[in-house]
Parts: structure tokens; sequence; C-alpha cells
């Protein structure tokens, strides 16, 4: 049986790299992709701790996620077409009309 | 008729309404006719009150008439009510019969002025105001009279605004009788909070048992009053304005400042004597700043060239009899004054509006003489005037001034030192009352040419008032003559009931010590009557027969001419003492107070602000990637606190 500590740090080093990935890329699709990574190192959290404590409330929980996730991506890529229509561009540091 | 005591008051407002709603949109003929119709409708209503009143029994002339409950809040309660008692009545029929006259007079006189309309609602609405002054039956509703007669003396010295000196003295007028009326309002708080009530019935009632006769607080509340007196009255200190208020229209000078208005201090002294009675400090206050005004105001009378001027320092000097009358608890000596002051004052001004207005609006007597032929009616009808405030026997100045100057010198408040300082002030007014006279009327004519193709006498509307005003001035006198000449003083007798105890008082004081008195009081009335005459004689002489020797003395007393011309220096006094400190002052608040600490505090809180954003809004770089940076370790740093804080 593989132990709970193995999932755990595997879900932690996911997360890491979705982290990082999120704060180095200037592609906006590609900080998209990380973000996906760091929801589905907590949807392995929930898992994992589901299996191990033998509650079948993780597993409901992470269905939920995984469907609003589908729409949030839907939503998500939609808004990165119609931004690279505007402006031609994709890259997150072109974005700064916000700034002082 | 009581019930309709309400309409004395009333009518005026009426007519005030019409003209002031209407301004620019009646003809003059309308104007002139409500504006003089409503005075004397309510001059008819008074005449009839009067004979109601009289036709009552001695102790029982009191006509009262409550219109509606004005405030009533916890123990203040206050009426709109009018009292009619000998005393408001006497003060009605002059207000509204002097009043009427100068309506009329007014109508001649502004003919030509382009603001007719505005001038007789100003006019009506004076005459309002100062009828509820006198017919108010509590110290509020006087209070709000005497604040309205203020209000219209302010508009009509400045009637003629475009001329800056006009409106100086108009808010002049205004501000020092302010100073007054502040005195008058603390009065009336002190009498308030110890006696519970502001009618003159319950305060005269309850005085005597709320108040330590001759105490501290009777006596400052009758001072606080006498400031409010002073103000309004013109007496020193406060007497600055009248001069200045020559700058209105002629009739309003002879209604507002020499017949009615002025003599509102007089008449609340008198309405209030009950409570100086009782102050024997304040009363030797009000005689003496009364004597000392007399005196003082005559003096300047001597120097002035301005035909008005004269006459203003001529009324400022006979208010001072009047209240050197009720200083010495004569009252109703002062009122009787007040009475015959009011004919032959608005006499004398009417007299000068008409010269003034013969003159082309040259007010200069170097400018003029020789008028006599041209003006036949106003010559005559002045000089009548003149006799009578000189005190020739017979005209009726020479019957108040006396009564005034005997009981200065043998009422129990009086002193030898008053009587002689009115005394004195008697020849000082014949002589240059003479002067005015011989100046004006007499001599070479020293206008220029001009002028002199328009001299004409006035129309019939302005000089009729004049002659009624002249039969008035010599018969006045005629209701109260001395005891001594073995006729009853009518004025006196009908005073009586509402004057406290002064008669009495008085009475017995004479009875005591009859013979004595009497030889001493035909002593001293052939001493003011001699000096008088010999006052005239050096007028004649120093204006008429040998004007070089006038020429003469005035370079010998140059010192003293300059001054009294310059009017002692009083305004520049003021100038310096209260005016130009206040001035200083408020520049402090301006400058230093107001603009750099109050504005400089706000202003610097707001820059502070400003700087803090202005160093932190670089923070918003605008770019994403270092938002979610910053966000990242701030999450680490939360959940850090947490797992490690927790242990």
């Amino acid at each position: 049986m593989v132990p709970i500590s193995a999932y755990l740090i595997l879900a932690a080093v996911l997360f890491g790299i979705g982290t990082v990935g999120v704060l180095i890329s200037r592609n906006v699709i590609v900080m998209f992709m990380s973000i996906e990574l760091m929801l589905n190192a907590a949807n392995m959290v929930l898992i994992a701790f589901s299996r191990a404590l033998s509650i079948a409330d993780g597993h409901v929980i992470v269905f939920l996620v995984l469907t609003v996730a589908a729409a949030e991506a839907a939503v998500g890529l939609g808004l990165i077409i119609m931004i690279y229509r505007n402006r031609a561009t994709i890259n997150i540091d072109r974005f700064s009309l916000l700034k002082w | 008729m009581a019930e309709y005591l309400f309409l004395v008051p009333l009518l005026p407002l009426i007519g005030f309404l019409i003209n002031g709603l209407l301004i620019g949109r009646l003809p003059r003929s309308v104007v002139s006719a409500v504006a003089c119709g409503s005075v004397g409708l309510s001059l008819i209503v008074a005449i009839m009150l009067f004979f109601d009143l009289k036709a009552l029994p001695a102790d029982a002339r009191l006509i009262e008439q409550t219109l509606f409950t004005w405030i009533s809040a916890d123990i203040l309660h206050v009426n709109l009510a009018f009292m009619l008692d000998p005393l408001s009545a006497i003060m009605i029929l002059v207000v509204t019969g002097v009043g009427f006259l100068i309506h009329v007079y007014s109508v001649g006189y502004m003919a030509h002025d382009k603001c007719f309309g505005r001038y007789f609602a100003y006019l009506n609405l004076f005459t309002f105001s100062m009828l509820v002054l006198v017919l108010a039956d509590n110290f509020l509703l006087m209070f709000v009279g005497w604040e309205g007669v203020g209000l219209c003396s302010y508009l009509l010295i400045g009637f003629w605004y475009e001329k800056q000196s006009a409106s100086d003295a108009g808010k002049k007028a205004f501000i020092v009788n302010r100073i007054g009326d502040f005195g008058f309002l603390i009065g009336m708080f002190i009498i308030f909070w110890h006696v519970g009530s502001l009618d003159f019935a319950t305060v005269s009632q309850n005085a005597p048992m709320v108040f330590a006769a001759g105490g501290t607080v009777i006596t400052v509340a009758c001072l606080c009053l006498f400031v409010g007196a002073t103000g309004k009255s013109a007496q020193i200190p406060l007497y600055v304005w009248l001069p200045d208020a020559m700058e209105g229209p002629t009739p309003v000078s002879a209604l507002i400042h020499a017949a009615t208005m002025v003599t509102a201090g007089v008449y609340m002294i008198a309405r209030t004597n009950v409570l100086y009675m009782m102050a024997p400090d304040a009363l030797m206050v009000v005689a003496i700043v009364g004597a000392a005004t007399a005196l003082f105001a005559a003096t300047i009378g001597l120097a002035q060239n301005d035909i008005k001027r004269v006459l203003a320092y001529s009324t400022v000097s006979q208010l001072g009899y009047m209240f050197l009358a009720c200083g010495v608890a004569a009252f109703s000596a002062g009122i009787f004054h007040l009475m015959t002051h009011a004919f032959f004052k608005a006499l004398l001004f009417l007299g000068a509006g008409s010269v003034i207005h013969a003159m082309s609006d040259k007010q200069d007597m170097r400018e003029m003489g020789g008028l006599k032929k041209h003006l036949p009616i106003t010559f005559m009808t002045m000089l009548i005037a003149t006799l009578a405030i000189s005190g020739i026997p017979g005209f009726s100045g020479f019957f108040s001034k006396d009564e005034i100057l005997w009981k200065s010198f043998s009422s129990s408040h009086g002193h030898v030192a008053l009587w002689v300082l009115g005394f004195i002030t008697a020849g000082l007014t014949a002589f240059y009352m003479f002067r005015l006279i011989y100046l004006t009327f007499y001599g070479e004519e020293r206008m220029d040419a001009e002028t002199k193709k328009h001299i004409h006498e006035s129309p019939r509307t302005m000089t009729v008032p004049l002659m009624i005003l002249a039969v008035l001035s010599v018969i006045g006198g005629l209701v109260g003559m001395p005891h001594i000449f073995g006729a009853t003083n009518y004025f006196e007798e009908w005073l009586h009931p509402v004057m406290a105890g002064p008669p009495q008082e008085a009475a017995t004081h004479a009875l005591a010590s009859a013979g004595a008195n009497t030889s001493m009081e035909w002593i001293l009335m052939f001493a003011s009557v001699a000096l008088v005459l010999m006052a005239i004689y050096l007028a004649w002489y120093l204006y008429r027969k040998n004007t070089a020797a006038a020429g003469s003395l005035a370079d010998k007393l140059s010192g003293a001419r300059t001054t009294l011309a310059n009017k002692y220096y009083v305004d520049e006094f003021y100038g310096a003492v209260v005016i130009r400190p206040l001035i200083v002052f408020s520049l402090f608040l301006w400058k230093i107070v107001d603009v750099i600490i109050i504005d400089g505090f706000l202003n610097g809180l707001a820059s502070l602000w400003h700087d803090i954003s202005n160093a932190l809004r670089h923070a918003q770089s605008g770019r994403v990637r270092s938002y979610a940076t910053m966000f990242v370790f701030g999450v680490i740093l939360v959940v850090a606190y947490f797992v490690l804080g927790s242990n």
C-alpha cells in the first residue's frame, strides 16, 4: 500500500510546479495550464485523504471541482481568445493598463 | 372704539404693503394718496381714541387690546398686545400728527425724485414701527418696534445710496444703534430673569417686591436700558450717528431724526419710570449724561456751517434736556418737552428743507443770506420755531424748557450744577439758532447767480404743513403752564396716573416751602429769559450789525473754533480707539488665524495624504506577474504564521 505521505508529496510538488509556472511564464495559455496543475494538486490531496480515511466526501467534492473546472476552462479560454483578437498578443506583460 | 386700537399701527402697515409691493407700478398721485391717507386715517383713529381715553375717570385710563399670543414657552409668555394709556396716547398723537404733516410735505419735497414709491413705502413702514414701539404693552414687542425704526432709519438715511457719504452714514447709524440695542437686550434679560415677565404692567407691579430699592440689580438693569436709550436717542457716548444722519432727505431728518424716533429713548425711560425711581444712582447717571450732552452738542452747534448740521446738534442738545428731565424724576416734563420739541424741531427741519429746496440743494449757510424776501412763509414759520426753541415766553419751548430747568433745580433728584448746565445750554441754543436765522435770511445774498435765478417759495403742499406746525409751536405749550402762573398744568395732570412717585413727592416738596420756592422759580425764570435775550442780542450784533466783529472774534478764537467745527474730534477719537483696533484685529483674524492657521491646517492635512499616496502608488505596476508574486509571498507568510505560530 502506498503511504499517504507519498500522495501528499506528489501533490505538493505539482502545486509548486504550477505556482512557479504562473509566476515565471509570460504566456497567458501557459499560466492557465499552470493554474490547472495547481487545481489538480488540490484534487489529489482530497482524493488521498478520502481514500486513507475511507470517507466518500472527498470524492464527491473532486467531482464537483472537475465540473466547475471544465466550465472555468471554457470561460478562461474564451477570454484569452478575445484578448488575442483585440491586441494580437497573449504576452501578459503587455496588459498593464491599470498601472499608476 | 377701543377695539379699533389695532388700526392705529395697522393702517400705515397696509400703506407700506401697497406702496412697497407695487413699487414703480403706481402713479405718483396714487402713491402719495395711499401714504398720506393711511397715516391720516391712523391720526383720526388716534384722536378718537384719545377722546375715548379722556372720557374715562383719571385712574382708569387704560385701553388694552390683545390680538393673539405671540410666544408661549415655559414661563415666557408674550402677547401681541397694544396698550393705550395717557403716555402712549400722547406719543401716538405726536407720531401720527407730525408724521402726517411730514408725509404731506414730502409729496412736494420729493416730487422730482425718481424713487418716489420706495420713499413713501419706507416712510409708512417707519410710522408703523414707531406706533408699535409706543403702543407695545411689553418689552419684547417694544423691542420689535425699536428695531423696526432702526431699520427704517438706516434705509432712509441711505436713501440716496448712490452717494458714498449717504450709504456710509446709514451704516454708521445702524451699527451705533446696534451697540445701544445690545444694552437694551441685556436690560430686558435682567428684568425677565428676576421678574419672570416682560409685560410693563406686571413688571411695574412686581418690581417693588422683587428688587431691593437702590440695589445693584435694578441699577444695572436700568443702566443697561439707558445704554439702549443713548443709542436710539443720540446721547453721549453714542450720539455720533445723528449728525451724519442728515445725509438723508430733509423730511426724513424732520420725522425720524428730530421729532419721533430719537425720542424713543425718552419714551422708554418714562415708560419704565417705576424701575428708574427704584434706582436713584441710575437716575443720576441719566441726568448727568443728559445735561452733559445738552451742553456738549450745543457748543458744537455754534460752529457748524451746514444748516442741517446745526439743527442736528440742536436736536442732540434738546434730547439731552429731555434726559435731564427724566434724570431728575420729572418724567412728565421730559415728555412735555418731547412733544413741544417734536413740533418746533420738525418745523425747523421742514423749513430748512424748504430753504434747501429753494437753494437748489445747497446746504452751506455761508452761501445763503437775504432769503427773507424770497421765502416769506418759510421765514415766518422758521422764526416762530426759533423763538420757540430759544424759550421766548409765550412760545411752546419756553414752558417745557423752563419746567425742565426748574425741576432740575428743585427736584429731590436735582442739583444746582445740573441747572447751571441746562441754563448755559439755553443761552447757547438761542445764540446758534439766531445765528442760523441771520446767516440764512438776512444780510447780503451770497449765493451764485445761477442759484439765485431759481430761488422760489415752496409749493402749497410744503408750506401748509409749515404753517400748521408753526401754530402748534406757539400754542403747544399752553397745555403745560407752570403752577406759578396760576394755571393748571393739564399735561402733568394727564400723565399723573402713569408716572409713579414723583408728582406727589414734588407736590409735598412744593407745599412744604411754597413761598420760598415760588419766588425762586420766578427768579430762575427771569434769569434764563434774560440770558436768552442777551444771547439773541449777541447773535444780532455779530451776524447782523457788525459782521466784521464776528470775523475778528473768530480769528481770536480760531483754536476753539476749529475744535468746535471739527466736533471736538470725537469721530477721530472713536476712529483711533474703537474702529482702528477693530480693523487691525479683524486683519489679524483674517490674515493670520483664518488664512494661515485654519486654511493651513486643512490644506496641510490634504497634502499629507497626497504625498503618502504618491509614494505608495508605485506599487501599482500593472504587471500581473508581480501581483501574483506578492500574493504568493503573502500566502506563504500567512500559512507560516499559522503553522509555526500554533506550536
